[in-house]
């Protein structure tokens, strides 16, 4: 890493970059995401907005990533860099960073981007905010965004344009604000990095809301190959495999429709699924489940939706024998239409859905599913 | 040989969670128990202990009541145990918790065959960020997310979690691994393992005792130390209730259904 490399050297820092994670040479759906984001994040900063891809022969990917805001993309190519790995990645990362000084860094929380950033922010020393859900630039919107998702006092909210760092009022109008949930989602955190750069963030996938592909953007978009060195040297660990879940994995994050099931169908486990997904399948949708019928073994991993799994935002989040205990809640209440059945009434998953109906599922998922085929037939 | 496992005590997230009109957590009633993830991380190393008859080793950094959470540990079959525990290593945010711990690791040593172990993540803080930082600072190969870790000489073999599969990713001792809830399953303490807990080494390493590391440092420990700050922290509003509809009959679907369509969600 270059070694004049100052991180608390705020001024000599500038554009927005965004880490784009490829499997197997493809991009990943966080990628477009976070480019996204990140267009707005550049646009209010009045500043470029770069990808940085790494990868062995990855050019021909990288345009795309113009399409949805990048205006340049930095493309690392080495056949050391072909699959994720910690030391390689991390490395090429920091040196090109060091060397190209980026005052935002955005990485998607996946499982890799959860290991690459601590690391190329411990190294970089710098500040890293974990699995953020929302991130603003611009004053304005950030205190909107407070009023809509908070219940702080007005007054509290007008008083942040300000924070006391190190005894000293620092104005944070430019600095990157970063909400995440911490303690299970009991709680929220608007995260600043003031003294150092480049201030980075992972983002929590499936939350920020991808921009419109635009053909004129891709084709405009510059590719450029940073300088890098890289040797087997470099290395400390070795992937010797990289095994694919067998199943196709159910793709949650990109549904519309959501029949999420919980262990309201313990009674009887295959009749309830079986009902969910003809529901789902009357919607166009796809199956989730709570926590519980993944440890139940009902369904596979890849169907959680909650903090420790999934989060969705779905037009429509449809929970059948779901509770609603908060570490769910956290992953659907932004659906834009949430409905419920329960049998309990006092089921904390009626607080927050928009429709509720208590009975019991196994009675009510069929005639739900026989009334929506009829009121889409009568359109 | 000998493995050292970082573990946190954290407030119990999973019950009822309080939280003060001021945004900040009630953490006086919550209970405290180990970080979750962090009891599967000295489950893995004492099953090596099991096998191999190697040393396990606990740390933690927090206030001294979790000198507590350390005997459980000793009582489970840990060998010594440290804490980290000084007003100056207070506020830390990551990156100054990984440096503390990281002196602390290198007070206790790593030599050529040891192994740090974390959990993947705190309960808490939820960040998932302390481990790879403690290994940046330590000079030494990361692998998170382990699902199953094998050891054959100074060679250590371990199965990554990825989201949609697994990596095999091989390295050699000394290294840090975290690790998830799939790994194994917590053994319980023993009645003759919390007995001898008791006469176990359990160490306090204060300010003084880590100051000379060059790790620590007023600028990079404590809150002073933390590049990250807290601007502003809140509870999210409880969505307005919504509507709960009349009986749980064919009529009550077909009136869900019919708002539906007119609201053009389906
Ligand atoms: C650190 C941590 C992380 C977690 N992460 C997640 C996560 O990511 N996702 C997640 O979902 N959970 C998560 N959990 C677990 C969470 O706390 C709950 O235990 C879980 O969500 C409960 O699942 P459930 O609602 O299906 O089951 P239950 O809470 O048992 O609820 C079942 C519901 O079904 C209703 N019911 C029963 N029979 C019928 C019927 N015939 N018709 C209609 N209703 C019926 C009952 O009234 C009840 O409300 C996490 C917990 C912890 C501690
Ligand atoms: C609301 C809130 C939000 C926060 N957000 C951020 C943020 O975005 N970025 C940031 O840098 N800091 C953040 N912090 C500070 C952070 O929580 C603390 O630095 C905390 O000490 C460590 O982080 P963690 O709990 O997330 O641990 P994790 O990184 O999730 O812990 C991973 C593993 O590291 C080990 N470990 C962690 N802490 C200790 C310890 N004290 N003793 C022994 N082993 C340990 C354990 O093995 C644990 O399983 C936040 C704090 C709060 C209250």
């Amino acid at each position: 890493m270059n070694s004049n490399f100052n991180s608390s050297d705020i001024g000599a820092f500038k554009d927005v970059w965004v880490f784009c994670e490829q499997r197997e040479g493809k991009l990943m759906p966080t990628d477009f995401e976070l480019i996204s984001k990140g267009r707005d994040l550049a646009n209010e900063l009045g500043v470029n907005l770069c990808g940085i891809l790494l990868g062995d022969d990855v050019d021909g990917i990288a345009k795309e990533l113009g399409g949805y805001g990048a205006d340049k993309v930095y493309v690392c190519n080495h056949p050391l860099l072909k699959v994720y790995n910690t030391d390689g990645y991390a490395k090429v990362i920091c040196d090109v960073i060091a060397d190209l000084k980026p005052e935002a860094f955005l990485i998607g929380a996946t499982n890799i981007g959860r290991d690459l950033g601590p690391r190329c922010a411990a190294r970089l020393h710098t500040g890293l905010c974990a699995d953020c859900t929302h991130l603003d630039i611009d004053m304005v919107n950030y205190k909107e965004f407070l009023k809509q998702a908070s219940t702080l006092p007005a007054d509290r909210i007008e008083k942040l344009d300000t924070a006391v760092v190190l005894g000293q009022k620092h104005d944070v109008s430019r600095d990157l604000k970063m909400t995440r949930p911490a303690f299970g989602g009991h709680l929220m955190a608007s995260i600043i990095c003031p003294r150092f750069r480049p201030c980075m963030a992972t983002v929590r996938p499936g939350v920020m809301k991808k921009n419109a592909f635009d053909q004129a953007k891709a084709d405009a978009c510059e590719i450029v190959h940073p300088a890098f060195e890289l040797n087997e040297s470099d290395f400390q660990t070795e992937v010797t495999e990289v095994v694919k879940a067998a199943k196709k994995l159910v793709d949650l994050i990109g549904a519309d429709y959501i029949v999420s099931v919980g262990r309201g169908i313990s009674k009887d486990v295959e009749g309830g699924i079986k009902l969910a997904e003809e529901l789902a399948a009357e919607l166009g949708g796809v199956v989730g489940g709570s926590r519980a019928t993944i440890d139940s073994g009902w369904l596979s991993a890849d169907h959680q939706v909650g903090q420790t799994g999934k989060t969705v935002h779905p037009k429509v989040y449809i929970a059948l024998g779901i509770s609603g205990a908060i570490q769910h809640k956290a992953g659907m209440q932004d659906s834009e239409c949430i409905i419920a059945v329960n049998k309990n009434d006092t089921a904390p998953i009626f607080e927050i859905a928009d429709y509720g109906i208590c009975g019991d599922l196994f009675k009510v998922t069929p005639m739900l599913t026989e009334a929506i085929r009829a009121a889409k037939a009568s359109k | 040989m000998k493995i050292i496992v970082s573990i946190k005590q954290v407030p119990d997230t999973s019950g009822k969670v309080a939280v003060n009109p001021d945004g900040t957590l009630d953490r006086a009633s919550m209970q405290t128990i180990t970080n979750p993830d962090d009891m599967n991380a000295l489950e893995a190393a004492l099953k090596i202990k099991d096998e191999t008859g190697c040393k396990v080793v606990v740390v933690t950094m927090g206030p001294a009541p979790a000198a507590g959470m350390l005997r459980e540990a000793l009582a489970m079959g840990a060998d010594e145990a440290y804490i980290a525990s000084a007003r100056e290593f207070g506020g830390s945010d990551t990156y100054a918790t990984s440096q503390i711990l990281a002196a602390a690791i290198n007070r206790i040593g790593v030599e050529k065959d040891d192994i740090v172990i974390c959990g993947r993540q705190a309960i808490d803080g939820d960040t998932a960020q302390v481990g790879p930082q403690i290994a940046e600072k330590l000079h030494l190969p990361q692998i998170t997310y382990a699902a199953d870790i094998q050891k054959d000489g100074d060679t250590i073999t371990v199965r990554r979690m990825l989201e949609d599969g697994y990596m095999n990713i091989k390295t050699k001792t000394p290294c840090l691994i975290t690790c998830i809830k799939e790994l194994n399953t917590p053994r319980y303490m023993s009645v003759s393992g919390v007995f001898e807990a008791y006469s176990k080494p359990l160490t306090t390493y204060d300010y003084e005792a880590l100051k000379d590391d060059p790790l620590i440092d007023k600028s990079t420990i404590g809150l002073s130390g933390s590049p990250t700050n807290i601007l502003t922290s809140f509870t999210p509003p409880q969505k307005g209730a919504g509507v709960m509809l009349e009986g749980n009959d064919r009529a009550t679907c077909d009136k869900l259904a019919s708002i539906l369509l007119e609201k053009h969600i389906i």
